[in-house]
């Protein structure tokens, strides 16, 4: 396993885990990378580690371009054991004169290994670290997406190490974004954003504000998972600053469970009606659909209607599980409205009202509750929901 | 006093208890901290807290 030039001496030494499909959670159904960098320099530098189990991949594409005891300085820029849970075992091997990292990225370094001292510098953002001919100059990033988050930033080289953000868990062959195919690799940034760094859309906003400011020089960003972005730079960072604004698309997504179908068939009536308003619309029955995959396509969508029946005065479990899910991610921006069967109490759709509400999404229709199955009236009162919501994305949209 | 909760992270400053880690003693309201003060988990700013119902 060799190291993957980037720059004139500067390379990916990471790994690739093409075969997880399920990381905390998350379904990476096109697996992941851990990408780690080497600076060959009078300091010799690596950014980050990688998750236990691929510290041997890593070494060896290390060892295809130098020794890794020669390793000066280790640059931490995340802690979270996908980066992190290879941490000891490196530092055993490399035994780095200096580690730099955030004051709160020691704090967790020394709580979850549970160690005594090394040899860590903190860094505080506009910290500049000579290397030899090159600088690297560090960003503290609260939470984008833990607190001990920052990137690095070399200037002489125009290159962004950009942690978790722009990243995907996406594990190709390529290591560049013009290697691989640009509709999935995009897909997966939007899954990657909405399922990981979507709660913390101010901190990003903010961060790209300043960026801007600074006017910094970028041609090359690298981030901790999936591809290295060179030809669309652009492109990547224009995706964060309109899914950090709320930026969503002229689409609804009707998102529900059904037990007997009753839901269901109000589901399709309300899809009639956004697609009669002339707007795409998607459904997405939870107990078929991977929770991730629904939270991508949540954010991507300016209209969400959901849908459950009451079962024991409460939402269907799957129903719920989503909703506090999608609710701890933060959507904002959206327009809503929710509907679903019931056999006596009905509290479904109550408890849905409140969800859009925590969401501060705008609620613009009281919601459809329907008793047992609905009759052809309550179908045609669905499609008019759908419809209402549909206008009122045309109307917010300025269509 | 009210307690505050950071809208990036979820901590609570508990006026109660202050925030050791910045030297804030016990007893400080929210309100007297000083304007650089920083969320001690996440390091959000003062006006990123809002108060707890």
């Amino acid at each position: 396993m060799e190291a993957v030039k980037i720059k004139e001496g500067i390379y990916w030494v990471g790994a690739i885990d093409w075969n997880i499909r399920n990381f905390h959670g998350y379904s990476t159904i096109r697996g992941t990378t851990y990408n780690t960098y080497l600076v060959i320099d009078e300091k010799i530098t690596l950014f980050d580690t990688v998750k236990h189990g691929f510290e041997e991949e890593m070494l060896a594409r290390i060892r295809s371009v130098i020794e890794p005891e020669k390793i000066d300085y280790l640059v931490v820029n995340h802690i979270e054991p996908d980066h992190a849970g290879g941490f000891l075992h490196i530092v055993k091997v490399i035994k780095p004169e200096k580690i730099f990292l955030t004051p709160n990225a020691k704090a967790g370094l020394l709580e979850y290994f549970h160690i005594q001292d090394l040899p860590f510098e903190e860094v505080k953002t506009g910290k500049e670290v000579k290397i030899g001919k090159r600088t690297i100059k560090f960003f503290e990033t609260p939470m984008i997406h833990w607190p001990d988050s920052m990137i690095s930033y070399l200037p002489e080289e125009k290159l962004l190490i950009s942690q978790d953000a722009f990243g995907a868990h996406y594990a190709t062959s390529g290591r560049f974004d013009d290697e691989v195919d640009h509709c999935e690799l995009i897909q997966e940034c939007a899954k990657y954003y909405a399922n990981i760094v979507l709660p913390y859309s101010p901190q990003v906003n903010k961060l790209l504000k300043t960026v801007k400011e600074m006017n910094l020089a970028i041609d090359m960003i690298c981030p901790d998972h999936g591809i290295i972005w060179r030809k669309n730079v652009g492109e990547i960072v224009g995706l964060y600053e309109r899914w950090s604004s709320y930026i969503a698309d002229q689409k609804v997504l009707i998102v529900y469970d059904t037990m007997w179908k009753s839901t269901e068939k109000m589901a399709y009536a309300i899809l009639e009606g956004v697609v009669k308003e002339g707007i795409a619309a998607k459904l997405c029955k939870l107990s078929v659909s991977d929770l991730t995959e629904v939270m991508a396509e949540v954010m991507l969508s300016k209209g969400i209607i959901l849908g459950s029946p009451t079962l024991n005065n409460g939402l269907l479990p799957t129903v719920a599980g989503f909703t506090a899910y999608m609710k701890g991610l933060r959507p904002r921006g959206k327009i809503g409205a929710s509907f679903g069967s019931y056999g006596w109490s009905g509290e479904a759709v109550k408890i849905l009202n409140e969800v859009l509400k925590d969401m501060k999404a705008e609620v613009v229709h009281e919601g459809i509750r329907c008793k047992y199955s609905p009759d052809k009236e309550t179908l045609e009162r669905c499609t008019e929901l759908g419809k209402t919501v549909a206008k009122k994305v045309k109307e917010v949209l300025g269509l | 006093m009210k307690k505050y909760k950071c809208n990036i992270c979820g901590y609570v400053y508990d006026p109660q208890a202050g925030d050791p880690s910045s030297n804030i003693p016990p007893g400080t309201p929210f309100e007297n901290l000083p304007d650089n003060w920083t969320c001690p988990v996440c390091g959000a700013s003062k006006e990123d807290f809002s108060p707890e119902d």
